[in-house]
């Protein structure tokens, strides 16, 4: 069949199973926008280009399928880096299509061009620059291979404007409908070698204090059942990082919560008292670690991880398990069986009685607000996590609100969190929602966003409102780049420094408004429960609620920057208890 | 890869990367040292057998240990296909050198005398200047370029070392499978 570039992109996309494409036009990726009309892809038009690869995000979150943008070339690939990159840290499957000049122009200082692909290079899993429009149907098959396959992540595919322009005799081609990949270099390896799976069993059944160190590995393999199983199996209680809240369901009475700087006490103290640590597609980062010499120091390590430039990066593993953690997990599952299964597992009575004397001891805490002070962000969160259905999508910004969301909310379902774990995006939560909402309707979504990351990417509720994607943003209103703010009172003297943003300017519920939302405002605790009620009752359209909060709150625990995990800090009405 | 082998004298890795012969490969692969701030001490590219790949011979100033982290990041890369450390005690190494050397008329005899004791050739010759080459492993060219300096070096290039793995000396078992 005899087509031009441009119908061959968006037959090369319909084919990878593509239904919603979110993005914004422009000169050089101009000649798509056409046949995008004769498309079965929904477009979802952005107003900015970092909103795009965010929903792309959110949408592969909660859906597990890879999200897609397209967007120019110039500014345009430029304002699509950030989403990039968040998607390359925290291994989220991407495809983002940009326009480029025509090819001839490439490197001539065109108008609007940049070198996406040399810009993109370190960002993303790998990129593409398409000189032949005969090339488009393969490009696309591969790239999509390469985004959801190993370690998913971001591919680009940079588009010159003359292969897709039908006016252009370049663009002409003959479609045809590739059915095999050409990468000598890209052979992903899924399952875990036998002997090593039977190694880390038997090491699994000598520990007296092992932990579950499960990360965002377990959400990408699809792996949150065979963790359970295995959890109940062996009675090892779980840590669950940043990227992999709701990978083991909260209320599981094994389940110890977050790690890490601002995890609670006792997943914290555990992971470091413990003799062995089943790392489950984790990565050992700086913010779960502390100092990494004195992290865990007597305990050995099973590390499995699709990529095997994780194994060894920070700590020396004792056996290291290269492959899926769904595939490693259920093996191991066996091998444990075939070494006598639960009733081989050691008495681990005394363990599981030091931990719940920490969960007793050192439970999440806050105070509660006096009359007349403003609301605890805290208590927001409570409310707001019980008064939402057990399957609510909460996406979040970053920074205070971002871990006491993370803290609070009970994730009891995999692929209900939805936040920017690596790179620590500000403006992830909004356009993040929406993606996630693109990817689920029939679920609830709620934004949690703080005030600095709202003003970052509030355009995208206009997106949100013009394309029906009616998320709820509870905007934690404290008036401050509150983290910053909390690193300046412990770290430098209180000597505050360009983080006051002023509680009024803006006025959230007036700009929710005109941007096609519902405002709301909430200033006293008796009125949290109805606001939230009412914002759960609309459905034609977003809602905002803003939560004027106290500036002063600090999260805690935690782990200063550099701090081992032993010198946790926890909170203030605790200091004096027995650790 | 192979097996950690011998660094290099001096705190020198050698790598051996087979790629895609593809636009941009290079790149990729000179960006992850430069991220680290690793210097490139040679590189020689060229086509395989294969024209679907080429061969890249890198030597980094690096030490072995720090080179892991990067030899797996390499092996990540989509276009490698190949990564293999050299040992250099189990290699035959090559490397050429073109060097100009100054050379008036009555001293061009002890430049033509080192041409002979090293067994490089004679590319050229001008009135004042002498134009030689060599083949030969690194360090031979290394001595090779010394005793030549004090003459005066005009005009020097390299091509970076490239190598092979030695070869069995015994002949295959034959109850082997």
């Amino acid at each position: 069949m005899n087509m031009n570039g441009g119908q061959a992109l968006m037959k090369a996309l319909e084919n990878e199973g593509v239904d919603i494409l979110f993005g914004l036009p422009g000169g050089a990726i101009l000649p798509v926008y056409d046949p995008l009309i004769d498309s079965s892809i929904r477009h979802v038009l952005v107003r900015h280009e970092q909103g795009a690869g965010h929903m792309a995000e959110g949408f592969a979150h909660a859906t597990g399928r890879p999200g897609v943008a397209m967007v120019t070339s110039g500014p345009a690939a430029t304002n699509i880096v950030t989403p990039l990159c968040d998607a390359y840290m925290d291994s989220i499957p991407m495809v983002v299509v940009t326009g480029q000049v025509p090819y001839a122009a490439i490197g001539t200082d065109a108008f609007q061009e940049c070198d996406t692909t040399g810009i993109t290079m370190s960002v993303t899993k790998h990129n593409y620059l398409v000189t032949e429009a005969a090339d488009i149907p393969q490009v696309i098959h591969d790239a999509f291979h390469i985004a959801t396959t190993g370690r998913p992540g971001p591919v680009l595919v940079d588009i010159p404007k003359d292969i897709v322009d039908p006016n252009n005799p370049r663009s002409a081609m003959e479609w045809y409908t590739p059915d095999s990949h050409d990468l000598p270099g890209y052979l992903p390896n899924r399952a875990g070698d036998s002997e090593l799976i039977r190694q880390a069993a038997k090491l699994i059944s000598e520990s007296e204090r092992p932990v579950i160190y499960s990360g965002g590995g377990i959400l990408k393999a699809r792996a949150a059942e065979a963790l359970l199983e295995l959890a109940e199996l062996t009675g090892i209680p779980v840590v669950t990082t940043l990227m992999n809240r709701g990978g083991f369901p909260d209320d599981h009475p094994l389940c110890l919560g977050m790690p890490g700087m601002h995890g609670n006490y006792t997943a914290v103290t555990a992971m470091q008292e413990s003799d062995l640590l089943i790392a489950l597609g984790a990565r050992f980062d700086d913010r779960v670690t502390g100092k990494v010499a004195e992290f865990a120091p007597l305990a050995k390590i099973i590390h499995v991880d699709i990529d095997s430039a994780e194994l060894g990066k920070v700590r020396r593993p004792d056996v290291a398990i290269q492959g899926d953690c769904r595939l490693v997990i259920e093996e191991l599952i066996t091998a444990l069986g075939e070494i006598g299964g639960r009733e081989a597992q050691p008495d681990r009575n005394t363990w599981r009685s030091r931990i719940s004397g920490w969960q007793e001891r050192f439970p999440l805490t806050y105070e509660q607000s006096k009359d007349d002070e403003l609301l605890k962000p805290q208590f927001v969160l409570e409310q707001l996590r019980d008064a939402t259905p057990d399957d609510t999508i909460v996406a979040s910004g970053v920074g205070q609100h971002q871990m006491w969301t993370s803290q609070y909310w009970k994730f009891n379902h995999p692929y209900t969190w939805v936040n920017s774990g690596g790179l620590g995006t500000m403006g992830f939560a909004i356009p993040a929602a929406i993606g996630a909402k693109a990817g689920r309707p029939d679920r609830m979504v709620w934004a949690v966003d703080g005030d600095g990351c709202f003003q970052m990417t509030a355009q995208e509720l206009v997106t949100a409102a013009t394309e029906g994607f009616p998320i709820k943003v509870a905007l934690i209103n404290n008036a401050y780049l509150g983290m910053v703010r909390q690193w300046q009172e412990m770290f430098y003297e209180e000597r505050y420094s360009e983080v006051y943003l002023t509680r009024d300017v803006p006025d959230y519920k007036m700009w929710a408004e005109a941007l096609g939302c519902v405002g709301l405002r909430v200033e006293s605790p008796e009125e949290v429960g109805p606001a939230i009620e009412q914002a759960n009752e609309v459905d034609d359209r977003p809602v905002v609620v803003e939560f004027r909060c106290e500036a002063g709150e600090n999260v805690y625990p935690m782990v200063p920057a550099g701090m081992s995990n032993s010198d946790v800090v926890v909170d203030p009405s605790q200091q004096d208890r027995p650790r | 890869m192979s097996a950690p082998s011998t660094p290099n004298e001096g705190g020198t890795t050698t790598l051996v990367v087979r790629v895609e012969n593809k636009a941009g490969v290079l790149a990729r692969v000179a960006g992850l040292f430069a991220r680290r701030g690793f210097n490139i001490e040679s590189l020689a590219v060229a086509p395989t057998e294969d024209e679907r790949f080429s061969r890249l011979t890198i030597v980094v100033g690096v030490d072995a240990a720090p080179m892991e982290q990067v030899v797996k990041q390499l092996d990540k890369l989509v276009n490698v296909v190949e990564i293999r450390e050299l040992n250099p005690a189990a290699s035959v190494e090559r490397e050429l050198m073109m060097v100009t050397v100054q050379a008036d008329p009555p001293i061009r005899g002890q430049i033509l005398d080192l041409v002979r004791i090293f067994q490089a050739t004679v590319l050229n010759v001008g009135y004042g200047e002498i134009m030689v080459s060599l083949t030969g492993s690194p360090s031979r060219v290394d001595d090779f370029e010394d005793l030549l300096r004090p003459y005066g070096i005009v005009d020097v290039q390299r091509t970076g070392k490239v190598a092979l793995s030695k070869l069995a000396k015994t002949a295959p078992d034959p109850l082997a499978p």
